[in-house]
């Protein structure tokens, strides 16, 4: 009786807390709230089968409880339920696939005129590129990496030439504009992740990842690094703004494209020439 | 079936007489597929009866009692990590210490408890009683691999005294930054790990070895494949998947080991690190991953299957009913067994591997959610009309089917590509994955020891004291890993030292971590009642009759319980039904022996099997 009651309780707990306690996702702010979609007929089809099985079981533990008079059923197979119930998770399952697999197609399909921002991990921090006027991003090779050349840009490419270097933390994105982040570490792996973007992806030393979104609401989120990467990896934080266009053209503005980047570090270097010569 | 015996009886003798003796040489005869009775090595000395024991009961006990010696330390490892979580402002952890906690206890309960529990403890206890041989087939491999498992442990071990600590790179070990700076325990530490899971799969490979082919060669007469205890079905797969799995993790290894001692480039991009620019070039870190979870995933189930097996057993003897749809059961076990080499990169979605392998490996992985499903589904039809003992083992078996079921119905959220993105890397995955390969197959471990307790030391363990442990481990555990899925909703990410304010993550998200890190202590606290029950009731349990839960596999049934050596005395039992005949219509009692011939139960509606 006891064990019959505690597995029904188990299951109307679970249910109540499902739908009243306060942990739930952040607000979207992206175009993959048809992930939050999938997740939710998930949760019906899925809390449905969980909430059967669990008072069946109850109900056999209460009703059919020892009792040394009695005898079990002898029924050691029953072909027809057996394959009736094979057919009925059948197809709950492909329910469950068939709209996961169509928003996986969306989210492995970058639309043509997503604007190109180049993410860049390091441990444990980081940085950002824009393709500037040309949207072209320029080519890169890690052994070109040094305080001049931050990103290690190949000064050979001149689709580099023009590229916005931001070298904090925080990102800039424009509202409604669909945006493919191009994703490149210099040292191990890391994610590129904004629990309000829902989008994911890791970073992998050698090449460049990618994923893409189109954010749809204006505000400040903070940017987690989502695959483990050494000892700071909990204190990898950035931000995401997205702006109007407005706030969005201010920021842009302020950037420093790689060639100023590169005069600017010369005429340093000159200063610093004519300091130790006097 | 008997007709084929006694037609291979004949045909043996044949065989066995000097073929020139005969008169007329039979050139049509063909030898019997029987082997004759195991010659069996007699320990002399009390170090070779304790210590370097050939008994492949002993050995099951000695796997089993360091298995549960190695995952104290891991249950030990989860309270340091949560107290961290939950109270970060005690200081008691540094980052370091937190990332080589997290990855000493996964590794730990995965690889040192779990899978040497499962197929070197209960495969050794069970799987020659079971079958009704003496003994496994190659003793002695079997005590070398089981000293093999203590070396491995010891090497593990080990690494926390080495400079620089155990490795903090995450049971996972993905490279690079497992063996570079930046990660604890990158330098030594990680290649103790890596030499320890060498050993430990050179050691299974022994054991493994033994328990095939003592399932394949060694069953008692008449023990046909399709008679075996689903208990030996689910281990003989799992120890399959292991032979097939275990290479991939052994080459992985290895290639890690000399990336890190050679400086070769097999998972070692061109990287900085530290402001240098090492001399690796041209690896790929995606490699790893690859065979990392080619292992992975099997070792789901190399930990499962055995779970699987053992529970329809458990739900069988206690329920006094036939397991429902035998057959079934048997296919499911192996179609879950072989599908779970097509589904590995389920766990690499957002890895950076081409994004189109998600369509497939999606695809795969939800498939293994029907043999599933049948799965659950016979369990409990079971119980339907079963006639239920509410004992230590069927409460556990029932706990395991509310825990695994939560826990298998999350694995659809995070198999299904798409609704894996948002969730992947954050509690839910933590949650997921605790319920399913962790809660779900202990529960099984405790009611499978509650049950063959007597069949080891002759005496029963104490009931109040089970079912008080009963009740804490199982409502305690669905209290800790439950909520924690909502965790992960919210989007609080893995292996994070400590969260800080972050604007998104309300502050009651923080409270809920002070819950579950409670109700953590509770639930670990509670398996020190069980160590002790285990303990004491070696010495003062209640005498256990034979075959106290009057079940029908053949462990039960040997001359002397618990069983001597070589455990059947002069002659080996035969075996005339599958273990499931429950409540037969017309037999006396609700239970027949497989060894109970058929001339003893006359009138009994048996069915055939």
């Amino acid at each position: 009786m006891i064990v019959a009651l505690s597995i029904f309780l188990i299951t109307i707990g679970s249910i109540a807390f499902h739908f009243w306690s306060p942990w739930w996702w952040t607000e979207v702010a992206s175009n993959w709230g048809n992930m939050d979609d999938t997740i939710l007929l998930t949760f019906w089809i899925t809390g449905f089968v969980f909430v059967a099985i669990c008072f069946f079981v109850a109900y056999c533990v209460w009703k059919f409880s020892y009792n040394k008079d009695r005898r079990a059923e002898y029924k050691p197979e029953d072909k027809k339920l057996e394959s009736k119930l094979t057919w009925a998770t059948a197809i709950g399952v492909a329910a469950l696939l068939a709209p996961g697999l169509v928003v996986w197609n969306q989210y492995v399909t970058v639309p043509e005129n997503a604007y190109k921002v180049e993410v860049f991990a390091y441990q444990w921090g980081w940085k950002y590129r824009l393709p500037g006027k040309d949207g072209i991003l320029g080519k890169t090779d890690i052994k070109y990496i040094n305080d001049d050349n931050p990103f290690g840009l190949i000064l050979e490419d001149p689709n580099g030439k023009d590229d916005l270097l931001v070298d904090e933390q925080e990102l800039h994105v424009l509202k409604d504009r669909p945006v493919k982040f191009e994703l490149r570490t210099i040292d191990v792996l890391h994610n590129f992740y904004v629990p309000q973007f829902r989008g994911k992806m890791d970073m992998v030393p050698g090449i460049v990842t990618y994923y893409w979104l189109t954010p749809t609401r204006v505000g400040d989120f903070e940017v987690l690094c989502a695959e483990y990467c050494g000892s700071g990896h909990y204190a990898m934080r950035g931000r995401v703004i997205v702006d109007e266009k407005g706030d969005y053209k201010k920021w842009e503005a302020k950037q420093i494209t790689f060639e100023k980047m590169l005069a600017k570090n010369q005429k340093n270097d000159n200063l610093q020439l004519v300091k130790k010569d006097k | 079936m008997s007709d084929e015996y006694e037609h291979k009886l004949e045909a043996k003798s044949d065989y066995v007489g000097d073929a020139s003796s005969v008169s007329t040489p039979d050139i049509d005869a063909v030898p019997a597929a029987e082997l004759p009775d195991q010659e069996l090595y007699h320990s002399h000395s009390w170090w070779t009866t304790y210590v370097f024991s050939q008994d492949a009961k002993y050995i099951g006990i000695q796997y089993a009692l360091t298995a549960v010696g190695t995952g104290l330390l891991g249950l030990v490892l989860s309270w340091l990590m949560r107290i961290q979580l939950a109270f970060p402002g005690l200081g008691w952890l540094d980052p370091a210490s937190y990332y080589q906690f997290v990855t000493m206890h996964g590794m730990i309960m995965v690889v040192y408890l779990l899978t040497a529990l499962f197929l070197g403890g209960f495969g050794n206890l069970l799987i020659p009683l079971m079958c009704g041989a003496r003994d496994m087939a190659f003793p002695y491999v079997n005590m070398l691999s089981y000293w093999a498992f203590v070396v491995a442990v010891l090497v593990l071990l080990a690494s926390f005294f080495v400079p620089g600590g155990p490795t903090g790179a995450g049971w996972t070990l993905y490279p690079p930054q497992a063996i570079t700076a930046g990660t604890p325990g990158s330098d030594m530490g990680i290649i103790l790990m890596l030499i320890s899971l060498i050993l430990f799969v050179a050691g299974f490979t022994m054991g493994g070895l033994n328990y095939i082919i003592t399932v394949l060669q060694l069953r008692a007469r008449g023990m046909t494949l399709m008679r075996l205890p689903l208990t030996i079905w689910g281990i003989f797969t799992a120890t399959v998947l292991a032979m097939f799995a275990f290479p991939a993790l052994l080459v992985g290894c290895l290639m890690m080991t000399l990336d890190s001692l050679l400086g070769t480039s097999f998972f070692m991009p061109a990287m900085v690190s530290l402001g240098e620019t090492l001399t690796h070039e041209g690896g790929s870190p995606i490699l790893f991953q690859h065979l990392f979870w080619f292992f992975g995933h099997p070792e789901v189930y190399i930990v499962a299957l055995p779970a699987f097996g053992i529970v329809s057993d458990l739900l069988s003897v206690h329920s006094r009913k036939t397991i429902f749809g035998y057959r079934m059961m048997v296919w499911a076990i192996v179609g879950i067994g072989a599908l779970s080499f097509f589904v590995w990169a389920h766990h690499m979605y957002v890895s950076g591997m081409n994004p189109w392998f998600g369509f497939f490996f999606a695809t795969t992985t939800l498939i293994i959610a029907v043999p599933t499903a049948v799965k659950v589904y016979n369990w409990i039809l079971t119980l339907w009309r079963g006639n239920i003992q509410l004992s230590l083992p069927m409460l556990f078996s029932l706990g395991f089917i509310v825990t695994f079921l939560n826990g298998g119905l999350t694995g659809l959220f995070l198999g299904n590509v798409t609704v894996d993105v948002p969730l992947s890397d954050t509690y839910f995955v933590v949650a997921h994955f605790h319920m399913v390969m962790g809660i779900a197959p202990l529960l099984v471990i405790f009611g499978a020891i509650y049950h063959w307790y007597p069949l080891i030391t002759g005496r029963m363990m104490n009931e109040t004291l089970g079912k008080i442990h009963f009740w804490i481990t199982f409502i305690g555990s669905y209290a800790i890993y439950f909520p924690m899925h909502y965790q992960g909703f919210v989007g609080v990410p893995r292996r994070y030292f400590e969260i800080y304010d972050s604007p998104y993550i309300d502050t009651s998200t923080l409270l809920l971590n002070k819950f579950i890190t409670i109700a953590v202590l509770i639930v670990g606290a509670a398996q020190l009642l069980f160590l002790y029950n285990l303990i004491v009731s070696a010495r003062l349990g209640r005498k256990s009759e034979k075959n106290p839960w009057k079940a029908n596999s053949l462990e039960w049934q040997t001359p002397q319980m618990p069983p001597e050596h070589g455990n059947w005395g002069k002659e080996l039992p035969k075996v005339y039904r599958w273990p499931y005949d429950f409540s037969v219509p017309g037999a006396k009692e609700d239970y027949i022996p497989q060894n109970q011939p058929p001339s003893e139960i006359i009138g009994a509606k048996v069915e055939k099997t």
